[in-house]
């Protein structure tokens, strides 16, 4: 069985970074495995800019962005394979994968970086009833057939919620010539950027229906049409609301799942509201020695943070793979509450800790005029003000550690949304 | 000229203020609903210049894969987008392709060149 | 001319066509869709009764009870899997608990092997996740769960490779009676056979009304049914009927033999023969339904719903034999539930009839089994790298939920009767039916069926003509 120190798994924006920081803190033996037959992932099909603001003081294209990172993995010499998929990662770290040239192989990996990214939403995962013809396609999908092999799914479109990837494919498909008649959105606000509101749907005339779904689908062989209405407080359609679109393609929108399936089939614990691994402050699953980032970890909403995040996987899992063994600390555990859903990482080893660690987290709803609160123990010490914040958007705390070694006896720190 | 007023949504923060702008003569002369200044100059570029970077693809020979992806290398008119579209769907580039190669060199007159977004190696 | 035509591809069809080809006889198959099982057979529960549901007598208690028996030994000559779970008929009131008694007494006088009622203790600790609310249940160890894709293609396979034609997109337009023969008129010309067998599902009325004056009328009945996801396929073992009460028939919960829950089916009749269209009331209630036998139904695992329809006639008993006033016709009609079951039965039965009337002699060189698309997951790590070094295709993933590889898929589209569609392909090899429900792999098996079927992506199909995929080019605005 060959070995490696590091084998990361997907060569998408957190593999690769993830990849090249593990190099700059000096480990020579890492291995990442890629399904596709390029590095870079999603980003290859995200032909559109607006990346990169963050971590190159520049706006890029997605391949550009990816290729900026592919150029360091290759200048670094870090091994990779492509066409190659992971079937199986056993609990103590043998990776098990698969590809025409080498058939079936395992891997002695001393630590592993899950970086498998996310899928999208089903149209069964809805239960949208109607008929089930051709034409229904997941944003992404689309993209990957118009951006990556040239295809029109369709003329005439309907898409089914306004998270950024429905509102570019709106944008992209009108540009090649398709006819996008109406974004609906389930939720009394969009997922989406307001620059992609803007510039991908008024730009166009694309109407933006919001608390409306699709509720009927029409066509037995190819999509005929669809049927939105209106939906109430509770969720439901309001009967009396239902208006019939003519259309041959429906694309869905309707959110981004990380893919962890390896991840349960190895044992890592994973959370509930995330679907992702619950992992420490050094972004180390409830395995030791298995870290993940990117959106396996959680769906992010820039790709500039995912490459943060996942240079941290990187170098704490240099640090891991050279220092041997856990060392343990004092577990302090976070909390999201009022209006926090969820954050990342869900608890800290105080001595294990950088200097200044980002905790990300997102909100439940639209807050406006806000508070995000933090709280030691039961005391409040953080109070920011925001004038706004959504769902869409991820929300950032930084935590010092040197204020954390000084306060006596912490066992939790809370994070929430406070009025006042 | 006369008077005329625009509706916009801002752009810059998730709050999306809702924008409306007095135009006299082509001229602004008030900006209203904004809530930082950063609304008001968006506002203003709107209204009187208003550009957007334009994406797509363009078919290339003799490549590994059968597109390269592509952008304007900086803003064009918003108006001129369609026009854009049509001038990239034309063009047909030749392997290798690597990123920032110009594609086309005067995209719907305006000036601005096309450029690949992605390394398409010939084959 | 045929010696036969049998007019339907739906597992009836095919078990008819494969039993026939134990014969020296010139058949063919014809479909109106593009692929074998596109009808009632490729959308119900996919079980296989153990027979106590039928009355006592009946044509279809008798089939029910010998395509039970018979299925074990065919799905292993035809290489599919099948696996006898068990089935409870689980009872939620004391006061129906006689009712549990009734089909006991059914199901033996049927011939049911096996049967046994057990008390509440009983069937919560062979089943942990039923309702507390249950009083008793009806065991029949010999129920069971199929893929009706696989049997279905498989009977077709095997009955290809054993001599009978097949031809699809080919829709019976009108029957007309000639001298010892029919004339079949069809959408691509006329075709002609002395004997027709008539397994046209929802539609075998109409076929039955164009040659006989002794009108009988099938009524689609449609039936409501969600997927859940392989997490939680586990979560009842046994396929689970409820005890059918006044207030209707209730809905199963069952593991599929691929390892999902299949929760299902509603039934309202409707007259649209091709409403296969799931509807809101219909999935509220069967989910409602569903969760009165088992608690805390996971139903967010939902992967996917779709909708069946049962070719059910008035009398609910299955219409099999030549036709009084058409001779040389053979109706096999209103075949539902336990249509699937009892079609290993229903094709042995046929045959017999068309050897008796037409002296049919045996084949010397009859093939009785068939392998299936091979799943490298059943092979040895050693084996599969053997395999991937002969075929590399077998090295590449295609569908990653289901693990499938472009080797099955390549291999569904060259076999016998092969896979022309994205569907096609999902049918034989499951590519696409897993939890991202081919969000990821339909480009990639659109590519391979591209270049293998040496055509434009821009002809690809979800499942035939009128169900194309893309339907043009970027790059053609200018």
């Amino acid at each position: 069985m060959k070995a490696y120190d590091i084998v990361i798994v997907g060569g998408g924006p957190a593999g690769l970074a993830a990849a090249a920081s593990a190099r700059e803190q000096g480990i020579q033996s890492i291995l990442i495995l890629e399904r596709d037959k390029e590095l870079g992932g999603i980003l290859n099909q995200c032909i559109h800019n607006g990346f990169g603001l963050h971590t190159f003081k520049e706006e890029l294209t997605g391949p550009e962005y990816a290729g900026r990172f592919i150029d360091k993995v290759k200048e670094l010499g870090i091994e990779y394979k492509l066409n190659t998929m992971v079937m199986d990662i056993s609990h103590d770290k043998v990776v098990t994968a698969m590809n025409r040239e080498d058939g079936m192989f395992t891997i002695q990996a001393k630590a592993v970086i899950l970086a498998m990214g996310c899928r999208e939403r089903s149209r069964g995962a809805l239960n949208i009833p109607g008929y089930r013809p051709a034409g229904i396609f997941s944003a992404g999908t689309a993209q990957r057939l118009v951006n990556m092999e040239g295809y029109m799914p369709g003329k005439e479109v309907v898409i089914l919620g306004s998270g950024d990837i429905g509102l570019i494919m709106a944008r992209r498909m009108t540009l090649e010539g398709a006819k996008v008649k109406v974004v609906a959105e389930l939720m009394p606000y969009s997922g989406g950027l307001k620059r992609n509101i803007v510039q991908c749907l008024d730009d166009y005339g694309i109407p933006l229906k919001l608390s409306h779904t699709v509720v009927d689908i029409d066509g037995k062989e190819r999509l005929k049409g669809i049927t939105l209405a209106e939906v109430g407080p509770d969720g439901k359609p309001i009967p009396g609301t239902e208006e019939y679109y003519s259309c041959d393609t429906l694309l869905l929108s309707v959110g981004l799942i990380p893919e962890n399936e390896l991840s349960r089939g190895m044992g890592v614990e994973i959370d509930r509201v995330t679907s992702g691994p619950v992992v420490n402050e050094s972004l180390e699953t409830s395995i030791e020695g298995v870290f993940a980032c990117g959106n396996v970890l959680h769906v992010h909403d820039l790709v500039d943070y995912v490459s943060e995040e996942a240079t941290r996987a990187g170098i704490n899992a240099a640090k891991y793979v050279t220092a041997g063994e856990k060392a343990e600390g004092s577990k302090v555990d976070i909390i999201a509450t009022e209006g926090a859903r969820y954050t990342v990482p869900r608890f800290i080893r105080v001595d294990q800790m950088d200097d200044l660690l980002t905790v990300r987290f997102r909100v439940g709803a639209v807050f406006k005029d806000s508070y995000i609160s933090v709280y030691y123990n039961d005391e409040r010490v953080m109070h920011r003000k925001k004038p706004v914040m959504a769902p869409g958007e991820m929300e950032e705390i930084k935590l010092q550690k040197e204020k954390l070694q000084a306060y006596p006896d912490l066992k939790t720190i809370t994070v929430k949304i406070e009025k006042e | 000229m006369a008077k005329e007023i625009k509706e916009l949504t801002c752009i810059g923060c998730p709050l999306g203020c809702a924008l409306t702008v007095e135009i006299d003569g082509g001229e602004v002369v008030k900006i209203s609903g904004n809530t930082c200044p950063r609304g008001a100059a968006y506002a203003e570029k709107e209204v009187t210049n208003p550009t957007r970077i334009v994406t797509s693809t363009v078919k290339v020979e003799g490549g590994e894969k059968a597109f390269v992806s592509v952008k304007t290398k900086e803003d064009i008119p918003k108006s001129k987008i369609f026009d854009c579209m049509k001038d990239i769907n034309k063009v047909t580039a030749k392997a290798p392709v690597h990123i920032g190669d110009v594609v086309l060199a005067d995209v719907a007159g305006t000036k601005v060149a096309v450029v690949a977004t992605k390394n398409v190696e010939a084959v | 001319m045929y010696d036969v035509v049998i007019i339907g591809a739906g597992v009836a069809g095919c078990a008819v066509a494969r039993e026939l080809s134990r014969y020296k006889v010139n058949a063919c198959v014809i479909e109106k869709c593009e692929d074998v099982c596109c009808g009632t057979s490729k959308a119900n529960s996919a079980i296989v009764h153990a027979g106590f549901d039928a009355a006592e007598g009946s044509l279809m208690a008798k089939l029910n009870v010998q395509g039970n028996e018979m299925m074990g030994e065919l799905a292993k000559d035809l290489d599919i899997p099948f696996k006898r779970n068990g089935s409870l008929v689980v009872c939620m009131h004391k006061e129906d608990l006689p009712g549990l008694k009734t089909l006991y007494d059914r199901g033996v006088a049927n011939g049911v092997k096996e049967l046994k009622i057990l008390s509440k203790e009983e069937v919560l600790a062979m089943e942990p996740n039923l309702s507390d609310q249950v009083e008793g249940a009806l065991y029949a160890p010999t129920g069971g769960i199929i893929c009706p894709f696989q049997l279905t293609i498989a009977l077709a396979e095997n009955a290809n490779v054993n001599g009978v034609e097949f031809k699809f997109d080919t829709e019976v337009t009108g029957i007309d009676k000639k001298d010892g023969s029919y004339l079949i008129h069809t959408g691509k010309g006329d075709i002609e056979s002395r004997y027709v067998v008539n397994a046209a599902g929802v539609y075998a009325d109409e076929i039955h009304n164009m040659v006989s004056g002794k009108k009988i009328k099938i009524v689609a009945r449609r039936g409501d049914y969600c997927l859940l996801d392989k997490n939680v396929g586990n979560y009842v073992s046994k396929t689970i009927f409820p005890l059918p009460t006044k207030l209707g028939k209730g809905v199963l919960v069952s593991p599929t033999i691929h390892g999902n829950l299949i929760v299902g089916p509603t039934a309202v009749d409707i007259e649209n023969k091709e409403g296969t269209n799931t509807t809101r009331a219909g999935l509220d209630d069967l989910i409602s339904k569903a969760g009165a036998t088992v608690k805390d139904l996971p139903i967010r695992q939902v992967i996917t719903s779709f909708a069946g329809l049962r070719a059910h006639e008035a009398g609910h008993e299955f219409i099999i034999g030549e036709v009084e006033d058409a001779k040389q016709f053979i109706d096999v009609a209103g075949i539902e539930s336990p249509g699937l079951s009892s079609s290993p039965a229903i094709g042995v039965m046929v045959a017999d009839i068309l050897r008796d009337l037409m002296g049919l002699e045996k084949k010397d060189d009859f093939v009785s089994t068939r392998k299936g698309v091979l799943n490298p997951e059943t092979l040895s790590i050693e084996e599969r790298n053997e395999l991937i070094k002969k075929q590399p295709a077998y090295g590449n993933i295609i569908c990653r939920c289901e693990m499938v590889t472009e080797g099955e898929i390549l291999d569904a589209i060259h076999r016998p009767v092969g896979a022309k569609s994205l569907d096609g392909v999902k049918r034989r090899t499951r590519a696409g039916m897993g939890r991202c429900q081919a969000g990821f792999c339909s480009p990639r098996t659109m590519e391979i069926l591209e270049r293998e079927l040496g055509t434009s992506m821009l002809n690809i199909t979800k499942t035939g003509s009128g169900s194309e995929i893309v339907v043009g080019r970027t790059k053609e605005q200018v």
